[in-house]
């Protein structure tokens, strides 16, 4: 248990640092699409929520768990589509000017 | 053979996490942003299709009908919604991820109790900071969309003691958490901890302006990122670590480059209703 607990530290301290990495000048325009991006990103939350309600064991925890599925699935579909609506519309301005 | 399953779920998570960090690279710059979001989304496709197949997951056909559920409401949610209203929207969908992280360790802590099984220090652990981070994401979401949608005044709101108020609110999490690790079976002080990481959630946002909204949500989004990465910890799962770690971290760039093009700092965003109250009072 302790070698997993290590390891996933590994693993999450090196993610942060290529998240901090991977954002560099953003145009402002572009602020809004970008932080509904990784709000969809963060909607990954889904795959704990699977794993909650996957068990057959305890009947509230997989309700919990599916509640948690319904939430984050709307959190990533929605963010993703919210996102898509607002870069199309940057398009449809640039071909404008 | 029976090793086959897992590993091919680990290396399709492998590709998923190179997905996002590929798809937020691109989303940061305008000739790529819209390519960026649909690599992201196929990274996402790919972790929850992954996922669906690990053999701990016995309840698929419940499953299938929560993620069709979830999609469609997004799908009629991403819709309806008018382009001068996104920013509160954002705010809304970010809440609903918090809520889902802090569900995921809920119902975490309930298994546990209702097994009776002895809960690991750092399970536990895991599941406090995920109830904590993912509790003030969705109550601290759910008023900065009402503060931007004009459901709530948008100036700030102060109230006399209040910065005790919230002091005493942080030392009764610590306090519980504290009892937790030591008794973790305690479903009372569990859902204390609850009641007050939701109370934290509409304190922090409660005497922040209106037109600071976007910056706060940028910043809760952060923290959702956070509590997904938490709850990462409680089932053990590296994909979950990875794209909560990916979101918390670029999420807080994202805040401070918002700030600086408003020529702030986050710290006068987040308490410069403190300032003024000091300064009349």
């Amino acid at each position: 248990m302790t070698e997993a607990l290590i390891a996933a530290l590994f693993v999450f301290v090196l993610a942060s640092f290529t998240g901090f990495e991977v954002i560099n000048k953003v145009p402002p325009t572009l602020h809004t699409p970008l932080m509904s991006g990784s709000n969809a990103i963060s909607g990954i939350a889904v795959l704990g929520a699977i794993v909650a309600s996957g068990a057959r064991e305890t009947n509230l925890s997989v309700i919990l768990g599916l509640i948690a599925v319904i939430l984050a699935m709307v959190n990533v579909v929605g963010g993703f589509l919210v996102t898509d609506r607002m870069l199309q519309m940057f398009k449809k301005k640039e071909i404008k000017a | 053979m029976s090793d086959f399953l897992p590993t091919g779920i680990q290396l399709t998570y492998l590709v998923a996490a190179s997905l996002f960090i590929l798809g937020l690279k691109q989303l940061g710059s305008p000739a790529t942003a819209r390519q960026g979001n649909v690599v992201a989304a196929v990274g996402m496709l790919l972790a929850i299709v992954a996922t669906m197949l690990d053999q701990h997951v016995l309840n698929y056909e419940m499953i299938l009908v929560g993620l069709v559920i979830g999609s469609l409401i997004g799908i009629v949610a991403a819709y309806k919604v008018q382009m001068t209203d996104m920013p509160q929207m954002v705010g809304l969908l970010n809440g609903l991820g918090g809520a889902a992280s802090a569900l995921v360790a809920v119902a975490e802590f309930w298994r546990l109790l209702g097994n009776g099984e002895a809960i690991p220090l750092d399970a536990n652990i895991s599941m406090l900071l995920d109830v904590l981070i993912g509790g003030v994401t969705f109550t601290g979401s759910f008023i900065a969309f009402a503060k931007l949608q004009g459901i709530m005044s948008g100036s700030p709101i102060t109230f006399p003691l209040q910065q005790p108020f919230n002091l005493s609110l942080l030392a009764a999490f610590i306090a519980g958490s504290a009892y937790l690790i030591i008794n973790p079976h305690s479903l009372p002080v569990f859902l204390g901890i609850v009641a007050v990481s939701l109370v934290l959630g509409v304190m922090f946002v409660i005497p922040i302006g209106g037109g600071d909204m976007p910056v706060v949500i940028s910043l809760l989004n952060s923290f959702s990122g956070l509590a997904a990465a938490a709850a990462g910890f409680v089932v053990m799962n590296n994909m979950l670590i990875i794209a909560g770690a990916l979101v918390g971290a670029s999420g807080i760039i994202l805040t401070e480059i918002m700030c600086k093009a408003m020529n702030r700092s986050l710290f006068s965003v987040l308490f410069s209703a403190f300032g003024t109250v000091a300064a009349s009072g």
